[in-house]
């Protein structure tokens, strides 16, 4: 009846886990509570979970992420902790069982269910209002993506205490990841969060693509796009090339746990070196779709802040579209010391040290913008300055691991650890902080606590250099990577210098809570109402914030980059004057599909996890009708009359002169 | 890192160099962000201020021409080291090449000196400036096969012959390891290795003679094969003429590979307290 899945399986005998499972059942309950009573069910329902506003669906993506983060910093500060007792004989704390567990969660859930999340949260918020369109081009799918995503994060939660997650590494190689060796549900709990949220990705992918592609307002042609839009655009194409590549991959890993076929096994013809490539096709890219959005994020910053033009701006796009391309060449440097010869190591190292050079542009030109100009040491400014220096470093230990004769000796150490959070943390997650200060205001009409922000900036910069320059000298001694204990007693007062930063960190996390508590209570202080508190360049600040449904009452008429700099430069300047005419705005509705398909989708997922198959069966049927639900309803859309826009337009413009 | 092998100090020096050509561009942009943000903050009115300025050629010409041509010699160091330290690349030397074979099992290493016909769990000797040449494959999953102090690493695959050629020219003991992530027992899938004279290293073979113990394909290594964690060393006097070749061709019969390693599986299963195997 129910497959797998007994009493058994869920881990009483853990104290860490039980203790958390608990904690998040009392959050959980008060939350549910708290909205019970605040009776906000149906506000929740009509105006979040159906929505179809790519703004408050960007939200959620980035909402998630933060939440996702502290699990996975969770995750990361007992590895830290582990490493930091387990030395001379020493087991620590968690016994391999549990660690191995957690390294793979933690690898997981930062980039599928922190790092994507926030990019695409950021993508969502951001693109349609920079090339002036009222929504995305599938609205539908968007809805879809997101809640998708989420049955992702509700699997990797679940596994938590009901079974187990995978102990095979964030990318689970083969054959670590087939039956034979992983008998457990751990690695089906890793294949259908990810299968389900990959696809989810997928479709945002498209989404966006079609999205920049057709809906740009007039006279922005691709070279008037901002430059944060051209990132996402990158990123997208990669999304829609790559993550394919890892929806095949999974599903024959799939065909091999559940049919017992051999795709990757060791026998019967197998190839686990066909399934470190395939991954790695994907996961090269992967890491580019992560880092281009945040490269566009600093541009816009750096613009913005500096109040001087971007330096170079057809350099920055070539380049940012050379590294797109060049991702896709380099996805053996991964993999130099399975073998292959000379000449293939060669190939790949020198076509990745290649990639440096459109890098090492960019750099120099986010310099450049600063040279003459006026910077304002915002936050999102110190993000930025941080994230250049950070990223140069961590630049300069990548082209280190390209060389293959040095790979042979640092592949799988400790080095790569640093080196990757070193381009990670100093990159995606500095863009995205830097993303998250700038438009916060956009999303919800007020400025977020510079001082809390700074301070989380400063915890987070420090952090990161306590706890992953000790990694890079560790690495040197021999340290290697997914080391539950080891038995030198001397790299013990490193690991344990490497445990203070990551605690230096959890301070960085924690202001950015606090940060948005103080904001939120301040937020009439810091409330903006001119849709524009930085004095903004594109043209998602000419829209009053948060924008209405349809984000522009008339579609703006671009004529050049920083269009909306441009018309503020205007003699007379830019005035926000309400219109004399309105006209009826053709909208996306609201619709239950995508969050009850998803629903589905988890009973589906978690049902073949545990091999209970009317349930999978049921889930799949719900997903298949709920679909055709989709296809035949007509009623998708509407206007929202001219009347009503200019209600709405008014009673902004009336807030606009009372504030005046 | 201190390296004891003559690739280990290659490498070394390789990694010193690269770090050095590209702190050529990294120290430069690290001083002018931090300059930079210094002279031009909002407050010092003093500075110039060029809001429309966008474009310079000349710097155009500098930011895509200096990192180009540091990637050029870097290119050129990549592909001459790709290949003087290309792992599969013999060591030349007066000392005549000695053949080791090296299998990753769960959790522990099974050597076997073809050659004089001994096996080892979890202890290498070889003699000191001589080369060896480590064949490498897997009995499990991926392993990669390392020495640190040595040099290079290489994976080991089941039914896949790698090879890796390191040579010690300094006597001592040095640890060895999996670094390849491969379950429970990885984090202890650790040996030693003896660099020693050439007498000693006879003694040592001779010492493994005496064992009574042997390791014949298939009988000796399903045993030896079950999983293991922080396995004793321990000696094999007599080796199947080629167990090497046999075990990477278990894995090409059809049904060979699987048979052969059925009894893992349940081993596995049995060291896993959290999994849901008792629910079936």
């Amino acid at each position: 009846m129910f497959g797998k899945l007994s009493l058994d399986s869920i881990p009483f005998h853990e104290p860490i886990i039980m203790v958390t499972a608990v904690a998040i059942g009392i959050i959980g309950a008060l939350i549910v509570g708290l909205i019970t009573y605040y009776r906000k069910w149906g506000y929740l329902w009509t105006e979040w979970v159906t929505s179809i506003d790519h703004k408050k669906i960007g939200v959620m993506y980035f909402l998630v992420a933060l939440v996702m983060l502290i699990r996975g910093f969770a995750d990361a500060i007992m590895m830290r902790t582990q490493q930091a007792i387990a030395a001379g004989g020493a087991e620590g704390y968690l016994p391999p069982e549990h660690y191995d567990q957690i390294f793979t969660a933690h690898g997981v859930i930062m980039i599928f269910f922190v790092a994507m999340p926030m990019v695409i949260g950021l993508m969502n918020l951001v693109v349609p209002l920079q090339i002036g369109a009222r929504d995305v081009a599938f609205p539908f799918m968007n809805n879809l993506s997101f809640w998708l995503f989420a049955v992702g994060v509700i699997l990797v939660n679940m596994s938590l205490v009901i079974g187990e997650f995978a102990k095979t590494g964030w990318l689970a190689y083969a054959p670590l990841s087939e039956l034979k060796y992983s008998p457990g549900v751990g690695v089906d709990y890793w294949i259908w969060a990810l299968q389900i949220s990959g696809i989810g990705t997928t479709l945002t992918g498209i989404n966006f693509f079609v999205t920049i592609l057709k809906m740009r307002t007039k006279g922005m042609s691709l070279f008037r796009m901002p430059i944060f839009t051209w990132t996402a655009l990158c990123t997208n194409v990669l999304i829609i090339l790559s993550f394919p590549i890892l929806t095949v991959t999974i599903a024959l890993l799939t065909l091999d746990r559940y049919l017992g076929m051999h795709f990757f096994t060791n026998d019967m013809g197998g190839s686990q070196m066909m399934y470190v490539n395939l991954i790695w096709a994907w996961g090269h890219p992967e890491v580019y779709i992560l880092i281009l959005p945040a490269f566009g994020v600093f541009s816009e910053v750096i613009a913005t802040f500096t109040k001087k033009r971007l330096f170079g701006y057809k350099t920055m796009v070539w380049a940012t579209v050379v590294i797109a391309f060049l991702s896709f060449t380099v996805w053996l440097h991964h993999f130099f010391t399975m073998g292959a010869g000379a000449d293939v190591n060669s190939f790949f190292g020198i076509a990745t040290m290649i990639i440096a050079i459109p890098t090492g542009v960019k750099i120099f030109n986010w310099l450049f913008t600063m040279y003459r100009g006026r910077i304002q040491f915002t936050t999102p400014v110190l993000w930025t300055i941080g994230f250049i220096i950070t990223f140069t470093l961590g630049g300069m230990t990548g082209v280190m691991l390209a060389v293959p004769g040095a790979n042979f000796v640092l592949h799988n150490t400790l080095f790569v650890i640093a080196h990757f959070h070193n381009v990670i943390i100093g990159g995606v997650v500095f863009g995205m902080m830097a993303g998250f200060t700038y438009w916060f205001p956009k999303a919800f009409g007020f400025t977020l606590s510079e001082k809390w922000g700074k301070r989380s900036f400063w915890c987070w910069l420090i952090g990161f250099y306590v706890a992953f320059m000790p990694l890079y000298a560790l690495s040197f001694f021999g340290a290697m990577r997914r080391m539950q204990s080891y038995e030198q007693t001397e790299w013990q007062p490193l690991m344990i210098v490497a445990w203070f930063g990551a605690v230096i960190i959890a301070c960085g996390i924690a202001c950015i809570v606090i940060q948005l508590v103080v904001s939120i209570r301040d937020r009439e202080k810091n409330r903006d109402l001119t849709g524009d508190p930085w004095d903004g360049r594109t043209l998602e600040w000419s829209t009053s914030s948060p924008p209405p449904n349809y984000n522009f009452a008339y579609l703006p008429d671009v004529a050049s980059i920083d269009s909306y700099w441009e018309m503020k430069q205007q003699p007379g300047g830019f005035k926000r004057e309400l219109a004399t005419k309105f006209e009826d705005i053709h909208m996306p509705r609201n619709t239950a599909e995508g969050p009850i398909l998803s629903l589905f989708a988890l009973l589906f997922g978690f049902a073949l996890i545990w091999h209970i198959w009317w349930l999978a069966g049921l889930g799949a049927i719900g997903m298949f009708v709920t679909f055709m639900f989709r296809i035949f309803n007509n009623d998708t859309d509407y206007h929202v009359s001219a009347a009503e826009v200019e209600k709405t337009e008014r009673e902004y413009h009336k807030r606009l002169e009372m504030q005046a | 890192m201190d390296p004891t092998g003559e690739i280990g100090q290659g490498l070394k020096s390789l990694i010193i160099t690269a770090f050095g050509l590209m702190l050529i561009v990294v120290i430069p942009v690290i001083v002018m962000t931090i300059l930079f943000a210094w002279k031009y903050r909002g407050t010092n009115l003093a500075a110039k201020y060029t809001p429309n300025w966008e474009h310079s050629n000349i710097i155009e010409v500098f930011v895509w021409a200096i990192p180009c041509v540091i990637i050029f010699f870097l290119a050129i160091l990549t592909w001459q080291t790709s290949h003087s330290y290309d792992p599969h690349k013999p060591i030349a030397s007066e000392e005549e090449t000695m053949t080791i074979d090296a299998i990753s099992l769960d959790w522990k290493w099974l050597f076997i000196y073809p050659d004089e016909g001994i096996a080892t769990i979890n202890e290498l000797a070889i003699p000191v400036d001589t080369p060896v040449h480590f064949r490498v494959t897997s009995g499990t999953v991926m392993n990669s096969f390392m020495i640190p102090t040595l040099g290079s690493q290489i994976y080991a695959m089941a039914g896949m012959d790698n090879d890796v050629y390191l040579e010690g020219n300094e006597i001592g003991t040095f640890r060895g390891r999996s670094t390849q992530y491969s379950g429970e027992g990885f984090s202890e899938m650790l040996f030693d290795t003896h660099v020693t004279s050439d007498a000693d290293f006879q003694a040592w073979v001779d010492k493994i003679k005496q064992s009574p113990n042997t390791m014949m394909f298939p009988e000796d290594y399903e045993q030896i094969a079950e999983p293991s964690i922080a396995h004793p060393v321990e000696y094999f006097s007599q080796v199947s003429p080629d167990f090497y070749g046999d075990l990477i061709n278990s894995y090409k019969a059809s049904h060979g590979g699987s048979d052969s390693h059925g009894e893992q599986n349940e081993a596995r299963e049995s060291s896993m307290p959290m999994s849901a195997q008792a629910a079936e």
